[in-house]
């Protein structure tokens, strides 16, 4: 008896477990309307963004989230019937090398050429830039003297012997500063500088960037390499140890002046998919994203820098005045990411 | 699992002697240290906690027989963010402790949590719960006469222990153990938040971060190879040895009543992991929430709980039956070649979550595109993507991830079965298929549970095959806490995380019931056959 009631438990569990899971079987598939965004950024503003699309168009947005090389691989695997039209970045260096894997199409848009800058798009629209983060250093307010910052080469300097914290190799934004450091000045140099950041560094790398700016707060170190957002998000935050913390740190943004190549900047990107079923809808939605509302979005939400000229920027970013930027070369990030992590294994940088 | 092995034959690539040159030593001395100790935690606490609870009473002995179960609930990547959050240079303790002493950060030392010491700590109290759950069955149901025969005999409490207890529980221990030291290779959130590099991260960064697939897969193909070769030492060292009890006298046991400072020590070991594997950072999460919680959480999380326990229930009976499968027909059918087989099919558990995402990914692609094509070229009808995006997809990666979790569990209890009961029922008559249906399907029930709790409680905490592989707009909590605490929003994180464990302990608690009432000789269980059915 005992044994019956329990196959008929299983069975039942199964079936009830099935049936359940048809109707979401069926919604898996996407509608004509709809357009499938494929994105690594994991905000919960983008979901405003989703939803005034969708008002303002009534084109539904489909979402799935993940790790860019795993989207990509997702896209690749789907193949010719992959279901994705967009695939959304934080990285420009993937956004190359998605183009190089053949997985974008290129957009003509009078609408993406006229309010996004040509060195923050692809010259043949396989991409655009939607909004920047800058790589910027924070210090301790009152144990560093802005006039000893100037460059990230500057960090070499054995004078921050000890005193530097960032994160870890893995991390692309690492990567992509890195990337660019090889473009300016070659394997070799970039080489020696790795060695001499690791030898700076006053703990080995952990945490994620609002980890080391805190530990500069807390005394562990003296200056952090950080995005720019991070430290906004601590000023803003609703929690006052957060924004105590912020309090006694400094933003500086390195390689100013007229001899400087400005201060690392990447993207949040995007482009449509090469195989995407609702083309019109996806590029649609690209144009959305770069007109000024949805920018205004990415500025206040998500406090990133806007790529469209004009769109007011979060207070507390538009109080640090404008900068000098170094020229994104997406190429350069997306070739050199290889190199880069090279570089930083054979310097010991974890 | 062909795929990747096949690619040791292929030439290494740069990556590869880069890999070799530089860092590939560190990663492989960390892991083994890794493993190592999270060994030797398990054990320790595992079999330590199993026997105390079991063959022993002292004050909340009965509370604990249950609670020990609980940091199961608890995700690892949840443990190492919270341990974090509390003991890190920022965190509420080395603040205290600065505003105490006025000390400042570099004045003083203290034990860091991001090291390889703290990731063998948070991964040891959450995996030793597999120990504990398998040895405290096989001490459950340890023939009560073996142990009297041994106490007869002149042994005392230790020496009956480690004589008598140890080495008959050993299926249920090596599977326990088994089971947290591939779960220990296969994690990558935990290590990566401690800053260890272990191999998974050599996978990882070669594959993702230098884009060689092909190095990323030889490191996984090594993984897999010496994760089989361990599985067939332990085989070989058990040799012919079986596991069964030759006595069928079942009753119940007297355990041994503490007092005074004996009772006060083991309350203290068996309350130490509870507390720190699940009270404390339940605890952190909890004030977590109610100071900074997320604000979606009301709207959101009907939804993302009933996707995660639909998952959750879907894997867990479907990995149970094919357990059941593939174990009652090694039992039926034996020979190496099958045992070859059933180790590969189970070998999943070992390897890191987003490499079998990917891996089915590939998989559930080619099958939609070959069928496409297949149906175009018949019918001229376009299929389309039948499997890729879809839920089916999804429990498919789940069951090439913990099949070993169930086949583990099911074959444990299988090993303890008396042969010469599938015997009588061939001699009376029965085929293969009717004799696991006769007699080992309700000897086996409690198995069947455990496992199939087991993966219940895994599936919930699942991440990175989630994400990738689930369908549109098809949110889990793991998701959601994926998706804050990537953000660097822990506080946020935390209401999501305090739901996963909350779902997870309510399966956690119901095994635990169960398991104590297969107890053999208990009044529930009224024949002595059926009583040994809570194996493991």
């Amino acid at each position: 008896m005992r044994r019956r009631t329990f196959v008929r438990g299983v069975t039942t569990a199964l079936g009830v477990a099935a049936v359940g899971a048809v109707p979401t079987i069926a919604t898996a598939q996407s509608q004509p309307g709809d357009v499938n965004v494929y994105s690594s950024r994991h905000y919960d503003t983008d979901d405003r963004l989703y939803s005034d699309f969708t008002a303002q168009t009534g084109v539904r947005v489909n979402l799935i989230e993940g790790t860019e090389d795993q989207l990509l691989a997702r896209i690749q695997s789907e193949g010719a019937n992959s279901p994705a039209d967009i695939l959304l970045t934080v990285d420009a260096g993937r956004l190359w090398r998605t183009e190089q894997a053949g997985l974008f199409q290129p957009v003509a848009s009078e609408v993406l050429t006229s309010r996004v800058p040509a060195n923050l798009r692809h010259p043949e629209g396989f991409w655009v830039g939607l909004a920047k983060r800058a790589r910027v250093l924070a210090y301790a307010k009152h144990r560093v003297d802005p006039a000893e910052l100037s460059t990230y080469e500057a960090l070499a300097d054995p004078k921050w012997r000890r005193r530097i914290l960032v994160r870890s190799s893995s991390n692309v934004y690492n990567q992509s500063l890195v990337g660019a450091l090889i473009e300016a000045h070659g394997l070799d140099a970039t080489q020696q500088w790795a060695r001499a950041i690791v030898a700076n560094m006053a703990r080995p790398p952990q945490g994620g960037d609002s980890d080391q700016l805190l530990a500069v707060a807390a005394g562990a170190g003296d200056l952090a390499i950080s995005n720019h957002y991070y430290y906004a998000r601590l000023a803003m935050s609703d929690n006052a140890a957060q924004r105590e913390a912020a309090d006694k740190l400094a933003l500086f943004f390195p390689n100013q002046g007229p001899d400087g190549r400005g201060t690392h900047v990447n993207v949040s990107g995007a482009g449509v998919v090469a195989t995407a079923p609702h083309r019109d809808n996806a590029v649609a939605f690209l144009e959305y994203l770069v007109g000024d509302a949805a920018q205004a979005v990415f500025a206040r939400g998500s406090m990133e820098f806007p790529v469209v000229e004009g769109v007011e920027l979060h207070p507390l970013l538009a109080s640090w005045g404008p900068f000098q930027e170094d020229p994104l070369n997406a190429a350069t990030f997306g070739y050199n990411g290889r190199g880069a992590l090279f570089i930083m294994d054979r310097a010991g940088w974890r | 699992m062909v795929v990747v092995l096949a690619s040791l034959l292929r030439p290494r690539d740069e990556v590869w002697e880069h890999l070799v040159a530089t860092v590939l030593s560190r990663y492989v001395i960390n892991t083994a240290w890794l493993l190592a100790g999270v060994g030797a935690g398990v054990l320790v606490i595992g079999v330590g906690t199993a026997w105390l609870v079991t063959m022993c009473r002292f004050p909340g002995s009965r509370v604990l027989e249950w609670a020990l179960l609980l940091p199961m609930a608890m995700p690892a990547y949840l443990m190492a963010y919270t341990y974090t959050d509390l003991l890190d240079v920022a965190g509420p303790v080395q603040v205290a402790l600065r505003a105490w002493t006025g000390w400042s950060a570099r004045d003083y030392w203290f034990p860091p949590i991001r090291s390889l010491g703290g990731a063998v700590a948070v991964m040891a109290l959450v995996f030793f719960p597999y120990v504990y759950l398998l040895a405290r069955t096989a001490f459950l149901e340890q023939s009560v006469c073996v142990l009297e025969a041994s106490r007869t005999l002149g042994r005392g409490a230790w020496r009956s222990f480690t004589g008598i207890a140890l080495p008959l529980a050993r299926p249920g221990i090596v599977a326990g153990l088994t089971l947290a030291l591939l779960e220990t290779l296969a994690d990558f959130g935990t290590v990566e938040y401690f800053a260890v590099d272990t191999f998974t991260t050599g996978i990882y960064r070669s594959w993702f971060g230098m884009d060689s697939r092909l190095t990323a897969s030889q490191l996984a193909a090594i993984l897999l190879l010496v994760v089989l070769g361990a599985k067939m030492l332990e085989h070989l060292a058990r040799g012919g040895a079986r596991y069964h009890h030759t006595s069928l006298r079942y009753r119940h046991l007297t355990p041994y009543r503490l007092r005074g400072a004996r009772a006060a020590g083991a309350l203290l070991a068996c309350a130490l992991p509870v507390i720190l594997g699940f009270l404390i950072p339940a605890g952190a999460l909890l004030r977590m929430t109610l100071e900074r919680g997320d604000w979606l959480a009301g709207t959101l999380f009907p939804r993302l709980a009933a996707n995660s326990l639909l998952l959750a229930a879907l894997t867990g009976a479907l990995a149970v039956l094919l357990a059941v499968a593939i174990a009652g027909s090694l039992r039926l059918a034996p020979g190496r070649l099958a045992r070859l087989g059933a180790a590969i099919a189970t070998l999943g558990y070992a390897v890191p979550g987003s490499v079998i995402a990917v891996g089915v990914l590939v998989t559930v692609g080619r099958a939609d595109a070959a069928l496409d094509g297949w149906m175009r070229a018949t019918w001229g009808i376009a299929t389309g993507l039948l499997l890729s995006g879809t839920i089916a997809a999804l429990v498919f990666a789940y069951l090439v991830r913990f099949l070993a979790l169930s086949f583990q569990t099911v074959d444990a209890g299988l090993a303890k079965i008396r042969p010469s009961l599938e015997g009588a029922a061939r001699t009376l008559g029965r085929g293969p298929l009717g004799t696991l249906g006769a007699v080992h399907a309700p000897l086996l029930r409690g198995s069947v549970l455990t496992a199939g709790l087991l993966v219940f409680v895994e599936v919930m905490k699942e991440l990175p095959a989630t994400l990738i592989v689930r369908p549109f707009n098809f949110d889990t909590l793991a998701v959601r806490v994926y998706r804050l605490a990537s953000d660097e929003r822990l506080a946020e994180a935390s209401t999501a995380a305090l739901a996963i464990v909350a779902v997870g302990v309510v399966p956690v608690i119901v095994l635990s019931l169960a398991i104590a009432r297969a107890r053999p000789g208990t009044a529930s269980s009224a024949l002595p056959g059926a009583g040994s059915g809570g194996s493991a």
